[in-house]
């Protein structure tokens, strides 16, 4: 449902400043939103000033350098820091993309870092990421076939294997998923950018012969057609490939089959 | 499903407005508005059933300063809400989903609609300049 404020606990209250070292040259500033579950208080920001001479280029980078050397207790999910797992994906200076990809000095001004938005939030930059992991299985995102298994592999044309280009290469870091407004305010029942991705990076896929049970999966008014070409899903995507395009496809689909 | 214990995390408050975000509500609200416009159409053209006196009424109240900024807004919502409507078309042809496309058909839908909006309305007072 549309909500567009934010429930009473979830309000975003001031926090901490930590100030950088005496004769700190190039400092930046990072306001964080954390949250401790134990405390009982709301989540607030944090601002943490960096001396960028001491840092390394990303923001993932400052981060770690506030972990180990300010405050232990800052939890966020990390493990690449080279763009390939999706682990460390935040709402960073205003959008969603990956803290390891995204050079500090490419932000004016402050750096703010809140969790993936609308998801609710386990502790500090970790939100509850089930649903979408639940509507990803939904889709049941694995090879389907009745004929028997070949003896060698399943072939595919230059041409068929082309198809799965700008899918394959997706993450699941959920930051088109959480970039989207439909998402946020039907995120129950509408499957979302991502898992539309990969709907569609199983239906187009030449060896997988269970297209017409997967399209009849998704025909539906929210699984599928919540979305409205908003588009912001493939202006954030840190990896750069196109969900809204892949959704389009879906609905040309459904439309030449009717 | 959702544990109220835990906090939502901001959302609207703070993801930056975006070129196709802004563009996309401009089309909701257009729409609308242009439901709230057929009303107007309607009431003006009702009057001028119901004769002479009503239709001056109705005449008087749209020709009023606020009527026409009522009426431009209406124009404008129109031309844009059928600008960007070609625009979900060409979608809906699977056309212009990449990001440089994307940003180049919505500077000229936002640019048509205002030139057309500015246009029909100097054309309107030429009419009315010659009556």
């Amino acid at each position: 449902m549309v909500e567009f404020n934010l429930p009473a606990n979830s309000k975003v209250m001031r926090g901490k400043l930590f100030k950088a070292l005496e004769g700190a040259k190039d400092i930046k500033r990072f306001k964080v939103y954390r949250f401790d579950p134990d405390s009982g208080e709301n989540p607030r920001l944090d601002t943490y000033e960096i001396d960028l001479a001491t840092c390394g280029p990303m923001v993932l980078d400052a981060m770690l350098k506030i972990k180990n050397e300010i405050d232990s207790t800052f939890t966020f999910r990390r493990s690449c820091r080279e763009g390939v797992c999706g682990s460390c994906a935040f709402n960073i200076d205003g959008t969603n993309t990956l803290a390891c990809t995204k050079p500090i000095k490419d932000i004016r001004g402050d750096v703010k870092i809140y969790p993936l938005p609308h998801m609710p939030v386990i502790k500090d930059l970790v939100p509850d990421l089930s649903v979408p992991y639940a509507q990803y299985a939904s889709i049941e995102p694995w090879l389907k076939s009745d004929t028997p298994a070949p003896t060698g592999e399943r072939l595919q044309s230059p041409e068929e294997r082309k198809q799965l280009d700008g899918m394959w290469e997706c993450i699941l870091c959920f930051c088109c998923q959480t970039s989207c407004p439909s998402y946020w305010w039907n995120g129950d029942r509408y499957l979302g950018p991502a898992i539309l991705l990969q709907a569609y990076r199983w239906i187009a896929d030449s060896r997988d012969e269970a297209k017409g049970e997967r399209l009849d999966n998704v025909d539906d008014p929210f699984r599928l057609y919540r979305c409205h070409t908003i588009m912001n899903c493939t202006n954030t995507c840190p990896k750069h490939l196109n969900p809204g395009k892949a959704i389009a496809e879906i609905k040309q689909l459904l439309l030449k089959r009717r | 499903m959702r544990d109220n214990t835990r906090p939502l995390s901001p959302h609207l408050q703070v993801y930056r407005p975006q070129i196709t975000s802004i563009l996309s509500i401009l089309h909701r609200m257009t729409g609308v508005t242009l439901a709230l416009a057929a009303l107007l159409l309607t009431y003006w053209l009702a009057s001028a059933a119901y004769g002479p006196e009503a239709f001056g009424r109705a005449q008087v109240l749209l020709e009023s300063w606020f009527g026409r900024l009522v009426l431009f807004g209406f124009t404008f919502s129109l031309f844009y809400h059928m600008c960007n409507g070609i625009r979900h078309l060409g979608w809906d042809m699977l056309w212009g989903f990449d990001m440089p496309r994307l940003r180049i058909t919505g500077a000229i839908v936002v640019i048509t609609s205002l030139s057309l909006t500015v246009l029909s309305w100097l054309m309107a007072y030429g009419h009315v300049g010659k009556l």
